[in-house]
C-alpha cells in the first residue's frame, strides 16, 4: 500500500518536471533549483544517512564550480568533461578535508569541516586562477558533442533533469546497498559497528568523498546554467542554506531535501527583491523553527504520522 | 635602529608581534567565552560572533542616541548583551539540553542570522566608525617602537579578564560548583543547588564576555553587522587546537595562535588568513583531543 502510494508519487513528480518548461515555469530558475536539490541529496547522504553533520559544504560546490568555469573561459574544455573535472577536484578536496576531519565526530567534526571550508574560501579568494572577487564570468554553454546545444534553455533544462534523477535513484541505490546500511548502523552506534568488524572510519571517509563530489556535480552544473561561479558560493552561508534545505525538507527521506531546496529557493528568489537583508533574518527565523519545532523536517513529520496512523 | 632579523626591520616584526598580541587577545577571549559555555551547556554557541558584533554594536548605539561614553559602555554592553544571552537561554537552549549537541550548534547559527539581517537592515552594510576615548588616545615611544596607547590597553585588558575568568572558575568555591556542575548535573542539584539557574546565569556570562571583547574591539575596527561572523570560525580553529573543555587551553592557544598570525603577515602575508586553519588540521592529525584536550 505504502509503496505503490510512494511509486505513484515519484511517477507523477517525473511527469511534472517532464511537463514543467512546457507549463509556463521560467526553465532556469527549475534550473537553479535543481542543482540545489542535488546539492541537497549530497549533502543528506551524509546528515541523513549517516548522522555526520558538515558545517562547510559550500567548500566542494564552490570549488568545482570554479574548476568548471575556469576550464571552460580559459582551457575551452567542453562542457562534460569541465563538469566531470570538476567532480574530480572536489573528490579530491573532500578526500583531504573527509581524512582530516573524521578524526573527530559530533560536534568537533562540524567545526572542523567548517574551518577547513573557510580555508578553501581564502584560497578561492586569494588564488589568481578564481578572479578574485568578481569571480569567473561569462562561461560558455558549450553542448554535446556538436549536435545538441546547450544555448537553448529546454535542451540544457532537460540536461540538468536528467542529472538530478539520476543522482536521485544513485543515492537511493547507494542508501538501500550493504554500505547504505553499514553507514546507519554506525551512525546509530559506532562503537557496536566497528566491534562488529565494520571499519567505522574507511566508510564514514568514503561517504564523505561521495557527498562532496556529488556536491561538486551540483556546483559545476550551477555555474553552466547560470554561466558563471563566484565567491558567494564558497561562502559559508551557502554551507548553511544547504544544511537548513536539509533539515527543513526533512533530513534522512529520500524527497525531503529537494523539497527543501525548492522551498527555500523559492524563497529568495521571491523575496530577495523586495525585502533586502530581511531573507537573512527569515532563513534564521525557519532555522529557530526547525530546531524548536519540527526537527524530522516537513517530509519526516509527515512520514511520521503516517506510520502513527498505520499503528493505530 | 636599523637592526633587522632574517631581512625583514624589527620595528616591523615588533609591530606584528603586538599586532598579533592584540589578535590573539581577542582569541582567547572569545574562545574562552566559548570553551566555558561548552563546557556546562554542551552547545557551540555559533552566535558567539553575533554577540560579539551586537557589544560593539551596543557600544556605538549607547554613544550615538544615549551620549554614553567608551568607559560607561564598557560596563553596560557587555551586561545588556548577557541579559538578551540570558533571555534567549530561557527561550530557546534550555530546550536543548536533552537532544544531540548539534542542535545547539544549528540553533545558535540561526539567531546569528536574525541578528545579522536585523542589524544590517537597521545601520547598513558598511561600518560605523568609533572613536578611541581620550584618556588612551596618542602613542608611546619605548626607544625601540611606538607603542599605540589604546592597542596595549585592550592587550592587558584581555590578558586581565582572561586570568580573573580563569582564576574564578579554577580557584574559587563558585567556580568548583560550576566545574562541579559540569561533571555530574544531577548529582549537584540534589546538594540543592540550583542547577538551571547556574547555567542560565553561565551563558549570560560567556556571552557578556563576547560583548566585552566587542566594546574592546569598537575603536579598532569598523562596527559592522559581519564583523563577527568570519571572526567565529577562526575561533573555532583555536578551539579545536586548544581542545574544547580546557579554560586555559583555550587562552593560551588564542594568544599564541595570533602571534603565529601576526608572524605569518610578516613572512608570507598571502598565508595569513589561513595559517590558523593549516595548524588545526595539523594538530588534528598529531592530536586529534587537541593540545590541551583531554580523552
Amino acid at each position: 500500500m505504502m509503496r505503490t502510494l510512494q511509486n505513484i508519487f515519484y511517477l507523477s513528480l517525473l511527469l511534472l518536471g517532464l511537463l514543467a518548461p512546457w507549463l509556463g515555469v521560467y526553465p532556469v530558475y527549475l534550473m537553479t533549483l535543481y542543482c540545489y536539490a542535488i546539492f541537497a541529496c549530497a549533502f543528506n547522504l551524509m546528515l541523513g544517512f549517516s548522522g555526520m553533520l558538515s558545517f562547510g559544504h559550500a567548500a566542494y560546490f564552490g570549488f568545482s564550480s570554479y574548476v568548471t568555469a575556469w576550464l571552460m573561459t580559459q582551457q575551452g574544455w567542453s562542457v562534460t568533461t569541465a563538469i566531470l573535472a570538476g567532480m574530480l577536484s572536489a573528490c579530491a578536496l573532500g578526500l583531504v578535508i573527509g581524512f582530516v576531519a573524521i578524526r573527530r565526530s559530533g560536534i568537533y567534526f562540524a567545526m572542523i569541516t567548517m574551518a577547513l571550508s573557510q580555508l578553501v574560501y581564502f584560497v578561492c579568494l586569494q588564488a589568481p586562477f578564481t578572479g578574485g572577487e568578481n569571480g569567473l564570468q561569462g562561461v560558455p554553454r558549450g553542448g554535446l558533442g556538436s549536435w545538441i546545444s546547450f544555448q537553448n534553455d529546454l535542451t540544457l533544462y532537460y540536461f540538468v533533469f536528467a542529472i538530478l534523477v539520476a543522482v536521485f535513484l544513485f543515492i537511493q541505490r547507494v542508501v538501500h546497498s550493504p554500505f547504505g546500511q553499514v553507514l546507519k548502523a554506525i551512525r546509530e552506534n559506532e562503537t557496536r559497528a566497528s566491534s562488529l568488524g565494520y571499519y567505522a572510519d574507511t566508510h564514514k571517509l568514503l561517504v564523505f568523498v561521495l557527498s562532496a563530489t556529488l556536491a561538486g556535480l551540483a556546483g559545476s552544473l550551477k555555474c553552466i546554467v547560470l554561466g558563471f561561479a563566484t565567491l558567494s558560493d564558497v561562502l559559508q552561508s551557502t554551507s548553511g542554506e544547504v544544511i537548513l534545505m536539509t533539515m527543513l525538507g526533512g533530513a534522512g527521506t529520500f524527497f525531503g531535501p529537494m523539497l527543501g531546496a525548492g522551498i527555500i529557493v523559492t524563497l529568495q528568489d521571491m523575496l530577495s527583491d523586495r525585502v533586502g537583508s530581511w531573507v537573512t533574518v527569515i532563513i534564521g527565523t525557519i532555522f529557530v523553527l526547525c530546531v524548536m519545532a519540527f526537527r524530522r523536517g516537513i517530509v519526516g513529520e509527515v512520514l511520521h504520522l503516517l506510520e502513527k496512523k498505520k499503528g493505530h | 635602529m636599523s637592526s633587522d632579523l632574517f631581512g625583514i626591520p624589527i620595528q616591523v616584526i615588533l609591530g606584528q608581534l603586538l599586532l598579533g598580541l592584540l589578535n590573539g587577545g581577542f582569541y582567547a577571549l572569545l574562545s574562552l567565552g566559548l570553551a566555558v559555555i561548552f563546557g556546562l551547556l554542551g552547545v557551540v554557541n555559533f552566535a558567539h560572533g553575533a554577540f560579539y558584533m551586537l557589544g560593539a554594536y551596543a557600544t556605538w548605539m549607547l554613544l550615538d542616541f544615549l551620549g554614553l561614553n567608551y568607559w560607561a559602555a564598557l560596563v553596560l554592553s557587555p551586561l545588556l548583551v548577557g541579559l538578551l544571552g540570558v533571555i534567549l537561554e530561557r527561550l530557546f537552549l534550555q530546550h536543548l539540553y536533552k537532544v544531540n549537541p548539534l542542535y545547539g550548534l544549528l540553533l545558535t547559527f540561526g539567531l546569528a542570522l536574525i541578528a545579522e539581517g536585523v542589524l544590517r537592515e537597521m545601520f547598513g552594510a558598511s561600518g560605523q566608525t568609533y572613536p578611541v576615548p581620550e584618556l588612551l588616545q596618542g602613542a608611546l615611544d619605548v626607544g625601540f617602537m611606538i607603542l599605540p596607547i589604546y592597542r596595549v590597553f585592550v592587550i592587558v585588558m584581555c590578558l586581565s579578564v582572561c586570568f580573573i575568568t580563569w582564576y574564578l572558575i579554577e580557584k574559587t568555591t563558585l567556580g568548583s560548583t560550576l566545574r562541579a556542575a559540569t561533571e555530574n548535573a544531577p548529582l549537584v542539584q540534589a546538594f540543592g543547588i540550583n542547577v538551571p539557574k547556574i547555567v542560565m546565569l553561565t551563558y549570560g556570562a560567556g556571552v557578556g564576555l563576547a560583548a566585552f571583547a566587542g566594546v574592546l574591539s569598537a575603536p579598532i575596527i569598523q562596527v559592522s553587522p559581519l564583523m563577527g561572523s568570519s571572526l567565529v570560525i577562526v575561533v573555532f580553529a583555536v578551539v579545536v587546537i586548544g581542545g574544547m573543555g580546557s579554560i586555559l587551553g583555550a587562552i593560551l592557544s588564542g594568544l599564541s595562535l595570533g602571534v603565529i598570525e601576526g608572524f605569518t603577515k610578516v613572512i608570507y602575508p598571502e598565508a595569513s588568513n589561513i595559517v590558523v586553519f593549516v595548524i588545526m588540521a595539523i594538530v588534528l592529525c598529531w592530536r586529534p583531543s587537541g593540545l590541551f584536550g583531554k580523552e
